[in-house]
């Protein structure tokens, strides 16, 4: 399956999870199937060769699922105690010591400190920045060179999160309903 | 003469809301400069450290001291929501038209279009005008991308930090 096909079924799969989310009527379910589009974009990320949005996707996508179900679940949480309690701090150790682990095979493959991969790899997109920023941009700054004329799409991209963001608290912090309270939504 | 019949000196704007006197009054002095150095920070993006995105978070940074200094009135006076919603979107679409003018202009979006030509006259010319790296006629489209986002990173963190403090909920849970 190459990887066209994939970024397809994986689209269809976060459009039709954003549709059951508009239209289901429950809140629950809607912030549920919200959870699977940001997983399908977690996998499209890492499937198209960004792990670093991947992840970045993933801490946000968990932080805000467990806001929008605690938002939406009316009655206070249950307390957990006794034997649940310990079964969910030793799964919390097991976690802990696996990532533990996967830091010790990691960290050596970084390099010493102030001495990154990238710098040392002649063909690194990096090198060509510092090399080439002040002769085809005319910019001394080269993080301006980079962020505005090499990846210019990133920069478009984060000004859009940025206006989608504001979009949404305009919407919901709004200090008057546009509805009169006596209106239903259709 | 008892301590209570001394009248205390009037302080200017002591009744207002906000916080105390000496914050305002510092804040009184300082808005300015505040204020010029979050466009200094915008225009020299493109040669010292800085650019749109920092630079527009100082420029909101100045009202945010004025609606925490002087209360939230004195503020929205200087920058009302609609209006900064308004130049919210004005900075945004002033970013994709810069880009989309490289479209119309080379065929590629997002491409260099005011940048200077390798050789030829008009890279002549321009350098006799002062447009050459390190002045700050330079870099192309740079300044103008952190012109627009400047604007746009403003009013939007100053949007969302004004719609936040003026959110009342109740104790039933309803917007007030």
């Amino acid at each position: 399956m190459n990887i066209e096909t994939l970024a397809i079924v994986i689209l269809v799969f976060i459009i039709v999870g954003a549709l059951v989310a508009i239209e289901t009527p429950d809140l629950l379910s809607a912030v549920i199937c919200l959870g699977t589009v940001d997983i399908g974009f977690t996998i499209l990320f890492l499937f198209l060769k960004a792990p670093d949005i991947a992840i970045t996707q993933m801490v946000v996508e968990v932080v805000c699922l467990v806001i929008l179900i605690r938002a939406t679940i009316r009655r206070d949480m249950t307390l957990v105690t006794g034997e649940r309690q310990f079964f969910g701090l030793m799964v919390m150790l097991a976690i802990l010591g696996i990532l533990a682990l996967a830091l010790v095979r990691i960290v050596p493959n970084f390099g010493a400190f102030g001495d990154p991969i990238f710098a040392r790899a002649a063909q690194a997109p990096s090198q060509r920045y510092l090399a080439g920023a002040l002769k085809d941009t005319g910019a001394a700054n080269a993080v301006a060179a980079v962020i505005l004329d090499y990846r210019g799409y990133d920069t478009l991209g984060e000004a859009t999160i940025l206006f989608a963001a504001v979009v949404g608290a305009v919407a919901l912090l709004r200090p008057k309903p546009r509805k009169r309270p006596e209106e239903r939504d259709a | 003469m008892s301590d209570a019949t001394i009248k205390r000196p009037a302080v200017r704007g002591a009744d207002q809301p906000g916080l105390s006197i000496i914050v305002r009054t510092v804040t009184r002095w300082v808005k300015s400069f505040i204020f010029l150095f979050g466009i200094y920070i915008v225009c020299f993006g493109h040669l010292t450290p800085g650019g749109g995105f920092s630079g527009g978070v100082i420029l909101s940074c100045t009202f945010i001291l004025l609606m925490l200094a002087f209360g939230r009135e004195r503020a929205l006076r200087q920058l009302p929501v609609p209006r900064a919603a308004m130049l919210d979107s004005v900075g945004a679409l002033g970013f994709l038209a810069v880009a989309t003018i490289g479209l119309f202009a080379s065929g590629v979006f997002f491409v260099n279009w005011l940048a200077v030509p390798a050789a030829g006259v008009l890279q002549r010319l321009c350098v006799l005008l002062g447009v050459q790296p390190f002045h700050l006629l330079s870099a192309g489209t740079l300044p103008l991308y952190n012109l627009w986002i400047a604007l746009k990173v403003a009013t939007s963190l100053f949007l969302v930090f004004t719609l936040l403090a003026m959110l009342r909920v109740n104790y039933r849970g309803e917007k007030e």
